[in-house]
């Protein structure tokens, strides 16, 4: 080989068949004998059911059954990966717009969109809280019964859950300066280009469930709870997703699915339309309230932040992602005293979930800004104000938590230098910086097998998803690294839960970690065979010798793995077969169950003009810059950055579900609700990362992926505001949302003059 | 229960004669009678671009074209770029590039982009921009994407 696998960027796993549409997504599989089947949902928001009528659907020929709650057990199971509170089809109550309260399993899928038509729901409407302040109001429907919860306190109200973090004493800090402001972060969705999919099939005595799901083993156990199986008995297939970015983590429709085929004796397909997966996945909107003491020489006196994070009408994964998100709310700063209170209000909305960032960007937008807000009432540079707080390597800016994990300075440095941030700015243009920190997963727990084959060709089983990340090709590339073969004799089998060692979950941008370390030691294993191989071969004692990186290293000589492994083997020939483990253990009493296993840091600078005739913004130099402790593969590296800011440019600057008063979404579908195209770029886009080798993966390397989206808007807007002078705490910055504060801020000085 | 019309197309070079109920879409005969899985299902109003194939030298929105609107027509879809398992140099240069993370718009837009070129041998970076803004990226690729168009222009010019 020419160049060490590790830190290269071949050419990707699994790309051929990418490009030349041979890649099998989900919907691209058919099963013999498959029915089809589709949701059927009322156009409000939030409904007392009375009943349900399906005789008129079930005449229509080719329909086999309508599902309704009445062919569920009893009471009707519930699940999910916090609490187990929703239902497989909604009972009594539909409580967002889109649940689905009916399925009808037909021949094709036309004649099942034809019978879900025909499906007679009667219900009656009911109030429907949709906003923060109206799940907030005194008077507010609720959306859980409080009967659910009857040992919390909370029950009477919309609140799921308040987290609360703090430490010194925010009520007795002084500070020469107290910004105190609103922000708000709109509600968007995931809008995987793939949209989500399931076909359920009895296996036997048991299931198997094919889902474009981030996580397999959890959806395994989702489905044992629910249909009452052994692990052994539920066999979930994860084909590559087509992007999922958190929103395809948790189980949606597996269950209703898997109940269907078995009720069918048959496969049965779902694949939703790109309407329903809206209707299904979005990130949390959140109101926050962030009041900062700084010291006039910017140094930061207290943080005090109050976030509502507006869930949905079951909490999915919300509430962790509230608690979670907003942990490191007051950022990668020493913050002397902090007190973080966040909830998560639930809505007569659609349930939210994991979304790149989990919960942070929320909280970033409003805890960055007012940082520019306060550098700039100072007469401070922000991003001088940013260095003077950044926390040094190994300091505890979070009491408790894992120390700063990285020279965040070099970071910040870097992403200025590369926009000239003091340089002269071109007339009309302005500049803005910040920074984002989140922490990586807080407990862990992944399996990997190697086998090395006879011929020196690998497989790798480790389950992860390769939802677009590229870990295929950084396991293989782990794997070449250590026993020598060529990257394209290495087969990485992952998305089979029969096949296929547990893995927790592919989130937190925690996969290069921890299942690159269970690869890692599973290649180790190997190697320590081998090792004990060559000693019996040659009369050796095994201390004296080296396997690493491909070569077997004897006291006299170098032999290649192949020379050890043939004769090794013997005539029989066979394999050698390695295990590994990555593990991050639960610390009891740390407020999120564990510490941090790494943090991603990164900084967005950058550079923006406004057309003040249609509020119009333009990003003329972008910069992003990312500590990854180290690129195994350098380009999927930046891929990612890259991408995770151009769609932190897309609830920046353009996305948000828009809601009528009932609580229904008014711009369903792409042809509404817009995300950024080739066309909504910035003129220029640098990343770039810092590498010191000190993340705990392998060979350095931390997670990262998420870190290039947690300040996107908080950059863009700090330079729409230098630019322009307009201040704007509500997001996105839309057309008309700049126009109207530039408006406004022209007609201030016209007043004066009347 | 609809009754069908008789339509022959060429996909890929071949001949396909296939029996089609007249409101199916050019996706759903692609990816339900041939099979061919390539063109991707997404938004169904002609905003993602998942499903561009070309007809007749012209992109299309397989989901906004009816099958019979295409009856005797030659279509090409992302399986039927590279010939004998050698990939073209535009999909050679999606891979070195970068271009291609969750690879599910991948079909759209390298069809879309074979058409570009096909058109416009040597595109500046607008045209590209201009010429793709049909097809959505959500892994944001769009920079690696015009990447590999531009590099796959250099080298035909070569």
């Amino acid at each position: 080989m020419t160049s060490a696998p590790v830190g290269g960027s071949p050419q990707r796993v699994g790309g051929i068949a990418r490009v030349t549409g041979q890649q099998e997504y989900l919907a691209d599989i058919h099963l013999p004998g498959e029915g089809h089947a589709k949701l059927v949902t009322l156009p409000v928001a939030h409904a007392r059911l009375v009943a349900i009528d399906a005789s008129v659907a079930e005449a229509l020929p080719g329909v086999q059954f309508v599902m309704t709650p009445a062919d569920l057990p009893d009471p009707i199971p519930r699940f999910g990966p916090q609490f187990n509170d929703r239902p497989v089809l909604a009972v009594g109550e539909a409580l967002y717009h889109g649940e689905p309260v009916a399925a009808v399993v037909a021949e094709t899928r036309e004649i099942a969109e034809a019978a879900a038509r025909l499906v007679r729901v009667e219900y009656e409407e009911l109030p429907a809280a949709v906003t923060v302040a109206a799940a907030l109001a005194a008077d507010a429907p609720l959306v859980r019964d409080p009967k659910l919860r009857p040992d919390d306190a909370l029950a009477s109200t919309n609140v799921l859950r308040e987290h609360r973090y703090t430490w010194g004493d925010v009520d007795t800090t002084t500070a020469d300066l107290v910004v105190e402001h609103d922000y708000s972060f709109p509600m968007v969705t995931h809008f995987a280009i793939e949209p989500h999919a399931v076909i359920a099939a009895p296996d036997d005595d048991g299931i198997a469930v094919w889902s474009s799901i981030q996580h397999p083993n959890w959806l395994q156990r989702i489905l044992a709870q629910v249909l009452g199986l052994p692990l052994a008995k539920v066999r979930v297939h994860a084909p590559d997703p087509g992007g999922a970015f958190g929103g395809k983590q948790h189980a949606k429709y597996e269950p209703l699915v898997a109940f269907m085929a078995r009720r069918a004796g048959r496969p049965v397909r779902l694949v939703l339309s790109l309407e329903e997966t809206f209707q299904a996945v979005r990130r949390a909107a959140a109101e926050v309230h962030v009041r900062t003491g700084l010291m006039a020489d910017g140094t930061i006196a207290f943080q005090d932040v109050a976030a509502d994070y507006l869930i949905g009408a079951y909490a999915d994964i919300a509430d962790r992602v509230v608690g979670k998100g907003s942990y490191p709310g007051c950022g990668p700063y020493r913050v002397p005293a902090a007190r973080i209170v966040a909830r998560a209000v639930l809505s007569h909305t659609l349930p939210s979930t994991a979304f790149r960032g989990f919960g942070n960007p929320q909280v970033n937008w409003a805890v960055e800004s007012n940082l520019t807000d306060g550098a700039l009432a100072l007469g401070l540079d922000p991003l001088e104000l940013r260095l003077r707080n950044l926390a040094r390597r190994g300091e505890a800016f979070i009491p408790f938590d894992t120390p700063a994990d990285g020279d965040w300075q070099q970071a910040v440095h870097r992403a200025a230098e590369l926009i000239d941030w003091f340089g002269p700015k071109p007339p009309g243009r302005g500049r803005g910086i910040a920074v984002g920190i989140k922490s990586g997963p807080t407990t862990g727990l992944s399996y990997a097998t190697v086998r090395l084959l006879a011929d020196g060709s690998i497989v790798v089983y480790a389950g992860t998803s390769d939802m677009g990340q590229g870990a295929r090709t950084v396991f293989a590339q782990i794997a070449a690294q250590e026993l020598g073969a060529p990257l394209d004799w290495i087969t990485v089998v992952m998305g089979d839960t029969v096949v296929v060692p547990y893995d927790q979950q592919t989130s937190a941008s925690r996969s290069t970690v921890l299942m690159g370390n269970a690869v890692l030691s599973a290649c180790r294993d190997i190697q320590a065979k081998l090792r004990a191989m060559a000693a019996r071969l040659h009369g050796l004692d095994e201390s004296s010798i080296v396997v690493d990186a491909g070569v077997v290293r004897l006291p006299d000589r170098e032999l290649s793995i192949l020379d050890v492994l043939k004769p090794g083997l013997g005539r029989l020939g066979g394999e050698v077969v390695g295990n590994g483990e990555a593990r991050k253990e639960a610390e009891p009493g740390h407020p999120l169950g564990g510490s941090a296993a790494f943090f991603e840091f990164n900084c967005t600078a950058v550079e923006a003009e406004v057309d003040r005739d249609t509020g119009d913004v333009t990003l003329t130099r972008y910069a992003t810059v990312s500590d990854v402790g180290k690129a195994i593969n350098p380009l999927q590296v930046r891929m990612q950055d890259e991408g995770a800011a151009i769609q932190g440019l897309g609830h920046t600057l353009m996305e948000h579900f828009i809601f009528d008063d009932g609580g229904r979404i008014r711009n369903l579908g792409a042809i509404d609700y817009r995300i950024p195209t080739s066309m909504d770029l910035p003129l220029e886009m640098i990343s770039e990362i810092v590498e010191n080798g000190d993340g705990p993966g392998p060979y350095g390397a931390k997670g990262m992926s998420e870190g290039a989206i947690l300040c996107v808007s908080a950059a863009v807007a700090a330079a729409v505001r230098d630019a322009t002078g307009a201040v704007i705490r509500d997001l996105p910055l839309s057309p008309e949302r700049v126009w109207q504060a530039l408006n406004e801020q022209s007609r201030v000085p016209e007043e004066v003059v009347r | 229960m609809t009754a069908t019309v008789a339509i022959t197309l060429r996909v890929n070079g071949r001949l396909r004669s296939i029996e089609v109920a007249p409101h199916r879409t050019l996706l759903d005969v692609l990816r339900d009678d041939i099979r061919l899985t390539g063109a991707k299902e997404c938004c169904l109003v002609g905003e993602c671009g998942a499903c561009t194939v070309i007809v007749d030298g012209r992109t299309v929105d397989s989901c906004l074209v009816l099958a019979v609107e295409v009856d005797g027509g030659e279509v090409t879809t992302a399986e039927g770029l590279a010939r004998d398992g050698t990939l073209t140099p535009l999909q050679q240069a999606f891979l070195d590039e970068g271009a291609v993370q969750c690879g599910f718009c991948i079909p759209g837009q390298v069809v879309s982009a074979h058409a570009l070129l096909a058109e416009n041998p040597d595109p500046t970076l607008e045209e590209i921009q201009e010429g793709l803004a049909g097809n959505l990226c959500r892994c944001g690729c769009y920079w690696q994407i015009s990447d590999a168009v531009i590099a796959a222009a250099r080298n035909d010019a070569r």
